[in-house]
């Protein structure tokens, strides 16, 4: 016996929204049969998982700063996922962006400028991009495969950051831990409003979700990352370039992270560390997925994926299990998003005896 | 010889066929192989050769009619039942492994398990035996064409198959490579066994083949002793006996020159890809140029160099208006008034998954710039002017669809075919490539795709059409040229050609008309 997957004819419109939906409840059953299985109450567990964060403003804000890094990133992917790219990397250009805005605010300690932020976010964005720029080059020139160099430059990031905080940008007054010197004022991200955490990071990620929202709609550059997504010949055939869309779609991913690197950074932090990501760039493969490769589905799936994180903490708290479960509702939730996904395209079909024909064709 | 009559063949097929939707691949075929013959098995693209000799090695199951072997019928399910039966195959297009070696590879294609020492032994006493050197320790990315063809000659033979079928072999071979091939050829054939030979090179079939049957449109169109027949007469068989009336189509004198193809050359870009060598062609305004030839003799390649999807490294190798485009891409060739209808509808000419307004603007956003875009540097779609332009298209061309703006993918192969030459046309271009217009195109969205070609060409257009199919070069071309293994022959004014003729010139007879005739034919 052997299952097939065969190509659904006319696929369910309603059920192509729907699957975000679907894939979320599954995994919420697979969340109580986990807590169950743990010893634990289901309700109380998921109540103080997905549910607690969002009863107090405090969290709330908290929800905020841990999307903002997730949209930035997930909106930049799709970009890449969309023209086909695999960049699978986010996670070290975050920190490369992040290293990069870093310079003036620990390298130039004690410069006072206006421009001091705003240079900041641009260096960041730049060294992210340029960190991106590398599986980029190797695709387009050497046709490499970006999903393992984007990988693996992914753990040079973070070993390099470990060496610069651990070495050359120690703060020479702290007492030899592996950290940099804090942020001077001027070089953190304002609160967007007085009253919360909430810092310019989140609102860097409206924009950018609505700003790309708005190219891959209406404009042609948007057009052109589809169309060579679905198809570079078809794309050859239009006269765009399949090269340089690589270069395109990773200098725009790669600025994305760098730029929620350093709002990381500035924002929420207010120094660099040895680790300054619980995974951001890895969880926003999965925001980019839940929300559809779609901008704006990506806001809202990045609210949902910061629950997790949130929820990971509020459950080691309340009910002492260990956070590792976040990363296993992360990974439940993209099984799931991924298994709709192909569900909706195919028809799985059981196949008894026969061998199949046309194998020697 | 004359006995061969009366034995019972060895394998036979009474009323083969195979339909594929409304496509009748294989119409009732007959066939009957002798035992210890060459029989070729001769006809253009899209004959069904290749659907037949699938169904005969259990790759297809037949719609109906049956297959008899040694006078006993048969049915044969798969591959494995067909090399059971005693039926070998050497496909066209090889399935080796690179990374592994002559004998792993060989290990890979037998049924059961037979230790790998074994098999190299078995190889290398077989590849001698037959005049096939070949190293079974070898990988095989070391090797070239022809001897990864002899690994799948070798694996064919391991199994000791009476009947072994050949699908276009020499099309991948140099002259000496196909010299030793026929060498081989000859050795089975005086063992015994029955070779099926497929192709559609006349001088081969002349040389090596006791008997042809010779297919056109899934039928078989005739039956013959190769050698009793002279070229002409064979590629009348292959692309139909009748010659058409010639239509000249109503067009006007030509006009000013608008393309001009000089020396042009262009290696071949992957190792399956035919190379270009020395095109000339030059087409003038009201004309309609035909460029006739075998699939896979480099039209797809003459298309993307045409293009400018590919582009050459000598930019005054092709002239449009005047101007050295060579080194020019697509859009900007589209600019000075081009337009291409690639062979391939699905994912090259269009985007399957996307709506046809989508597809409108995939090759035209630059081209109509000012009507579909706007924002300036924003490049915002104007997907009002670009709906209506798409309206207007499907009114003029007949496009049915289901809906306002479904995706392309949904329409039928013939309905997506005149929307894209209907995206051309609308532009009213200069200059028109067109890669086989009505390639599985029913026959009244043809004769509508053709209309429009020639009505494009009375307006003082130039059209190129890239095509395989006889009876449309005929009707619609003010002049005839073949492309064959990347040559073009000289374009020939419609009204001297004979499709004997192109025939001739498709097997690849380069020399004057007559006299290649003649000596072919006193060759044997």
């Amino acid at each position: 016996m052997r299952i097939e997957l065969k190509k659904r004819e006319n696929m369910s419109s309603l059920f192509s929204i729907l699957s975000p939906f679907i894939a979320l409840g599954l995994t919420l059953i697979a969340g109580v049969i986990l807590f169950v299985s743990l010893g634990k109450d289901p309700v109380s567990a998921l109540y103080s998982f997905f549910i607690e964060p969002l009863t107090e403003v405090w969290s709330l804000h908290e929800l905020a700063i841990k999307a903002a890094p997730l949209i930035l990133i997930a909106v930049g992917l799709s970009v890449c996922y969309r023209s086909n790219n695999w960049n699978i990397g986010a996670e070290g250009q975050f920190i490369i962006g992040a290293m990069a805005g870093s310079i003036l605010p620990v390298v130039f300690h004690g410069w006072e400028s206006p421009l001091m932020l705003p240079l900041m976010m641009i260096f960041g964005m730049i060294g992210g991009a340029l960190y991106a720029a590398i599986p980029a080059f190797l695709k387009a020139r050497l046709n490499t495969n970006e999903i393992l160099t984007s990988l693996m430059l992914v753990y040079i990031a973070q070993l390099l950051l470990d060496w610069t905080v651990r070495g050359p940008w120690r703060n020479p007054e702290g007492f030899n831990f592996p950290e940099t010197r804090n942020f001077a004022d001027n070089a953190v991200l304002p609160r967007i409003i007085e009253t919360g955490k909430t810092h310019w990071g989140f609102g860097f990620a409206l924009i950018a979700a609505i700003v790309l929202w708005f190219v891959m709609r209406r404009m042609l550059k948007g057009f052109e990352i589809s169309v060579l997504g679905q198809s570079a010949r078809a794309g050859r055939f239009a006269g765009f370039s399949d090269k340089k869309m690589v270069y395109f779609a990773f200098l725009v991913s790669g600025a994305l992270a760098g730029l929620a690197g350093i709002s990381e950074v500035s924002g929420a932090i207010g120094q660099l560390r040895p680790v300054i990501s619980p995974g951001y760039g890895f969880t926003a493969i999965i925001v980019a997925f839940l929300g559809r490769l779609n901008p704006l589905g990506i806001v809202a799936a990045g609210l949902i994926l910061a629950l997790t994180y949130l929820g990971g903490e509020a459950a080691q708290i309340s009910i002492g299990i260990t956070d590792k479960v976040t990363r296993l509702f992360q990974g439940l939730l993209l099984f799931f998003v991924l298994g709709c996904d192909t569900l909706i395209h195919y028809r799985i079909r059981l196949v008894f005896g026969a061998a199949h024909k046309g194998s020697a064709a | 010889m004359q006995n061969q009559k009366t034995e019972t063949p060895l394998l036979e097929t009474k009323g083969l066929t195979k339909i594929f939707g409304s496509l009748r691949a294989c119409d009732e075929i007959d066939l009957a192989i002798a035992p210890g013959e060459i029989h070729a098995l001769l006809g253009e693209n899209g004959a069904g050769k290749s659907t037949l000799v699938k169904m005969l090695f259990g790759v297809l199951d037949p719609s109906g009619g049956e297959i008899l072997w040694k006078g006993k019928p048969v049915s044969i399910g798969s591959p494995g039942e067909a090399r059971a039966t005693g039926v070998g195959m050497v496909f066209q297009h090889f399935s080796l492994f690179e990374a592994l070696t002559v004998a792993e590879n060989i290990a890979l294609a037998l049924d059961g398990n037979v230790a790998i020492d074994r098999i190299s032994e078995e190889a290398r006493r077989l590849s001698l035996e037959y005049g096939l050197p070949l190293d079974p320790s070898a990988h095989v990315a070391d090797l070239s064409v022809g001897e990864r063809q002899r690994i799948e000659i070798v694996r064919a033979l391991l199994q000791n198959p009476e009947l072994i079928i050949l699908d276009e072999p020499t099309s991948v071979l140099t002259p000496q490579e196909a010299d030793k091939l026929f060498e081989t050829l000859a050795k089975l054939k005086a063992e015994g066994r029955s070779v099926l030979y497929i192709s559609h090179r006349l001088e081969e079939v002349q040389r090596i083949c006791d008997r042809a049957t010779v297919l056109r449109h899934g039928k078989v169109t005739g039956a013959c002793d190769p050698r009793q027949e002279t070229p002409s007469s064979l590629a009348r068989m292959m692309v139909g006996g009748e010659v058409a009336e010639i239509s000249g189509a109503g067009l006007g004198e030509p006009g000013e020159m608008l393309v001009e193809i000089r020396k042009l050359s262009a290696p071949s870009r992957t190792p399956f890809a035919v190379a270009l060598k020395d095109i000339e062609l030059s087409v003038r305004a009201g004309e309609v140029v035909a460029i006739a030839g075998v699939a896979g003799n480099g039209q797809s390649e003459l298309f993307d160099v045409l293009s400018g999807e590919d582009q050459v490294g000598d930019a005054e190798a092709i002239l449009i208006r005047g101007k050295p485009v060579g080194r020019m891409g697509i859009t900007d060739r589209r600019l000075i008034g081009c337009g291409f209808v690639p062979e391939e509808r699905h994912g090259h000419a269009a985007v399957t998954e996307m709506p046809l307004t989508a597809n409108l603007v995939l090759s035209r956003h630059t081209s109509d710039r000012s009507a579909f875009l706007s924002g300036g540097p924003l490049g915002l779609i104007n997907t009002d002017a670009v709906a209506k332009a798409c309206k207007r298209i499907c009114e003029i061309m007949d496009v049915r669809k289901s809906g306002d703006d479904p995706a392309a993918g949904s329409l039928s192969g013939g309905n997506l075919q005149k929307f894209i030459v209907g995206r051309e046309l609308d532009r009213q271009p200069v200059v028109l490539v067109v890669n086989q217009p009505t390639w599985g195109v029913d026959a009244g969205a043809a004769s509508r795709i053709r209309q429009a070609l020639i009505d494009l060409a009375k307006a003082g257009s130039a059209v190129v059409v890239i095509s395989q199919d006889l009876d449309e070069v005929f009707e619609i071309a003010s002049r005839i040229a073949v492309i064959n293994e990347g040559h073009l022959s000289a374009a020939e004014p419609a009204s001297t050609m004979t499709r004997e003729r192109i025939g001739l010139l498709m097997g690849g007879f380069h020399d004057g008309s007559g006299h290649a005739e003649v000596e072919a034919a006193h060759a044997h």
